[in-house]
């Protein structure tokens, strides 16, 4: 029998295409869940691996907590337009206001458990019946049992029991009304692998991936981005360091990690020498218990 | 670099998830924080180490339990491969989960306690895995400290299990000493066993050839989606886009189109609108064809010179994964890669024993976890392979046509017509 090589970047490529095409040959209405980090960037270059010459068979949906950084928005919005694709914003913010929710307040006060709110408001707005988004399973425990086709019902809830086994490569999308499935092409990649696949695709980056001077609050040993959102206290020691991020979503949640790395490669290097996951390294809200990122999906989040 | 996928299914007791838990840690694929986050739960073993099962018991309800009772997908990669492993449960009851978990991978780990030898569920693992097709079995001979790396006590069970293993189907069968508390022959060889000469179980997971596992010679295009952009540069294009389960395609290959029948020519191979020399499994592509032919989702791209026709009767082993029973006459919706179609169980043949593979006849009902073969006929016919023959194109789904829960596994066994 005759072999052929492919290498293992493309076999992840060519696995999360099989999805996203799967995504649009089974629903009626999906999206495409757009933050402005490097997952969904990665996510938009296999869309156009999966779709080109064409157009996308969805919109780019962003839920902007309005804590965003801004250089993830410019990105954003240059991208949209550099694509030529439909993008849809929605704020956090109007939900606020129409659903007259409390924001969070205090020491650990962030938006980012209102996005749920608002995500599951543009689902209904737009018909959505599948949202792709950039989450993988490497990310947590609790993702790592979830499925590539998650079904949600009406309220956006993650049942763990009522998930659907998968088996080889067929995924089962069909719902009943009101519900709706969250699809994840890129499950099977870890930090490593989508650092490699930019590096290989040449994508660039929101600049705040790479190493830049800031002026960060030092919390719980984690050095958060200064900025009017987050909630200070007077004994909130500031300082200005070197320093890039690891993941890129609310300027409440995300924290900076210490780097030079100023380019891809050594961005990469300083991975493989990471002692630190992650989230664990960056993320906050996923400290606040043991299962917070299980009862974060229950719940509707991603 | 490659990818391997594999599978280890076992109880807790038996050592699994440290086995896990020291592959993660000796490839330093455990971070800080997650030992830290062990560690804060406080769990220890009876040495005082950190529980390793900790790291793959994800739900809640697990870890009250103290089991494992979905499949947990885990990574980890060395210079050499990325591994993905599917952490399963291996009690009897959770037999549909070991099944959704092998589906994907091309070698299975099974663990043997050195002190119990050859079980049921050391039978039953393998029996699974078999039936799914895996290429590759590696019987871990576990706990070896605790018999003094007694070399007498490996070759009885190495000659115990030869002995069962002459009814699968799986020719690759590999056997390794190994201690996953203590890290001999994990990562490393062992200081205790000088008389195994073979590969630390790592060694063997990153040179086990799996590029020939793929199937190169019935080429299979399953077609997702079709890309019509209308615009004033691509008026008349019409991309076929879909993953290459199985084969090779190039411009100029002489196709059909199933299950219609009808003809054409690969006009070119297409990736994200730049052109390929060749496609071939497991790649995503797009393909154009010399022709305006009538193609949708569902149809399957092959070769004419593979003189291929389509079935609407055939037989099949299934695993079913729901509490509502199977029964025979019931009416329900399969999926086959990109096809999708209602379907009836004419007739449940049989019931296959998961502990010793014999069957039992005469069955009324098929009871989740049990695994039958059945009849089956589809309302639209199908191209379909034998699983033995193409594991990507002989297996399928059944759904509830109410629920649209997944209820069965099936792989296909015979084609009737």
């Amino acid at each position: 029998m005759s072999t052929r090589h492919l290498d293992y970047l493309d076999q992840l490529e060519a696995e999360a295409i099989h999805i996203m095409r799967e995504v649009a040959g089974q629903f009626q209405k999906p999206a495409l869940l757009f933050s402005g980090g490097k997952d969904s960037i990665t996510l938009v270059r296999l869309a156009e691996k999966a779709f080109r010459p064409g157009k996308f068979p969805f919109p780019l949906v962003h839920i902007d907590t309005g804590h965003n950084f801004p250089e993830a928005i410019q990105y954003r919005d240059e991208l949209a337009e550099r694509l030529g694709e439909k993008l849809i914003v929605r704020h956090v913010e109007d939900t606020i206001k129409k659903q007259s929710l409390s924001e969070p307040t205090g020491r650990y006060a962030s938006r980012n458990g209102l996005q749920t709110y608002t995500l599951l408001e543009t689902i209904e707005e737009f018909g959505f019946d599948a949202c792709i988004g950039g989450a993988r399973r490497d990310e947590e425990k609790a993702r790592a049992k979830e499925r590539i086709f998650s079904v949600r019902d009406e309220f956006g809830q993650w049942d763990p029991k009522r998930q659907r086994p998968e088996l080889w490569n067929i995924y089962n999308g069909r719902v009943r009304k009101g519900e709706n499935v969250r699809a994840f092409p890129i499950s099977n990649w870890t930090e490593l692998d989508v650092w490699n696949y930019i590096k290989r695709e040449n994508i660039a980056l929101p600049n705040i991936y790479y190493t830049h001077e800031r002026e960060c609050l030092v919390r719980d040993g984690k050095l958060m981005a200064s900025s009017d959102f987050i909630f200070r206290e007077p004994e909130d020691v500031v300082v200005k360091k070197q320093v890039r991020f690891r993941t890129v979503g609310d300027m409440t949640c995300t924290a900076a990690v210490e780097s030079v790395a100023f380019d891809v490669d050594s961005v990469i290097a300083e991975i493989l020498e990471s002692k630190l996951s992650e989230r664990g390294a960056t993320r906050i809200d996923d400290k606040l218990s043991e299962t917070a990122m299980e009862d974060r999906k229950k719940g509707g989040y991603f | 670099m490659d990818i391997l996928r594999f599978i280890t299914a076992g109880n807790v007791d038996d050592g699994k998830s440290t086995l896990i838990g020291r592959l993660l840690y000796d490839t330093k694929q455990i971070y800080l924080d997650q030992l830290e986050a062990m560690e804060s739960s406080g769990r220890v073993n009876e040495d005082g180490d950190v529980d390793l099962s900790l790291l793959t018991d994800g739900l809640k309800a697990e870890r009250e339990q103290g089991i494992t009772i979905d499949v947990a997908y885990k990574y980890f990669n060395t210079d050499k491969r990325k591994f993905i492993i599917a952490d399963a449960p291996g009690h009897i009851q959770y037999t549909r989960n070991m099944v959704t978990g092998a589906s994907n991978s091309n070698l299975s780990i099974i663990l043997v306690d050195a002190r119990k030898g050859v079980q049921e569920q050391t039978r039953r693992h393998s029996i699974i895995s078999s039936l799914l097709g895996i290429p590759h079995l590696v019987i871990c001979v576990n706990k070896m400290d605790l018999v003094g790396y007694d070399e007498a006590v490996f070759n009885q069970i190495v000659a115990d299990y030869t002995r069962f293993s002459k009814k699968l189907h799986t020719r690759d069968i590999t056997f390794i000493p190994v201690s996953a508390l203590r890290g001999d022959n994990i990562a490393a060889a062992s200081t205790g066993m000088p008389w195994y000469k073979g590969p630390s179980l790592l060694q063997h997971l990153e040179e086990v050839p799996v590029a020939s596992d793929v199937n190169l010679d019935d080429a299979r295009f399953p077609v997702q989606y079709v890309i019509r952009p209308l615009t004033a540069s691509h008026h008349d294009y019409r991309g076929y886009a879909g993953k290459v389960i199985s084969g090779t395609y190039r411009k100029g290959d002489k196709v059909s189109i199933m299950p219609s029948g009808q003809i054409s020519t690969v006009k070119s191979v297409e990736i994200g609108g730049s052109v390929l020399e060749e496609a071939f499994a497991p790649m995503s592509v797009v393909l154009q064809l010399e022709d305006e032919v009538d193609i949708s989702r569902g149809d399957v791209i092959v070769k004419q010179a593979d003189n291929l026709e389509v079935a609407q009767e055939f037989e099949a082993l299934v695993c079913w994964m729901h509490n509502k029973p199977l029964k025979s006459g019931a009416k329900l919706l399969l999926r086959h890669n990109a096809s999708e179609t209602r379907c009836v169980v004419r007739e449940i043949q049989y019931k296959v024993d998961v502990n010793t593979l014999d069957h039992e006849e005469d069955i009324e009902e098929v009871q989740l976890n049990d695994i039958c073969r059945v009849l089956v006929k589809t309302a639209a016919p199908l191209l379909l392979d034998k699983y033995e023959d193409n594991r990507s194109n002989g297996g399928f789904i059944l759904v509830d046509e109410t629920s649209f829960a997944t209820v069965g596994a099936g792989m296909v066994a015979e084609v009737v017509y």
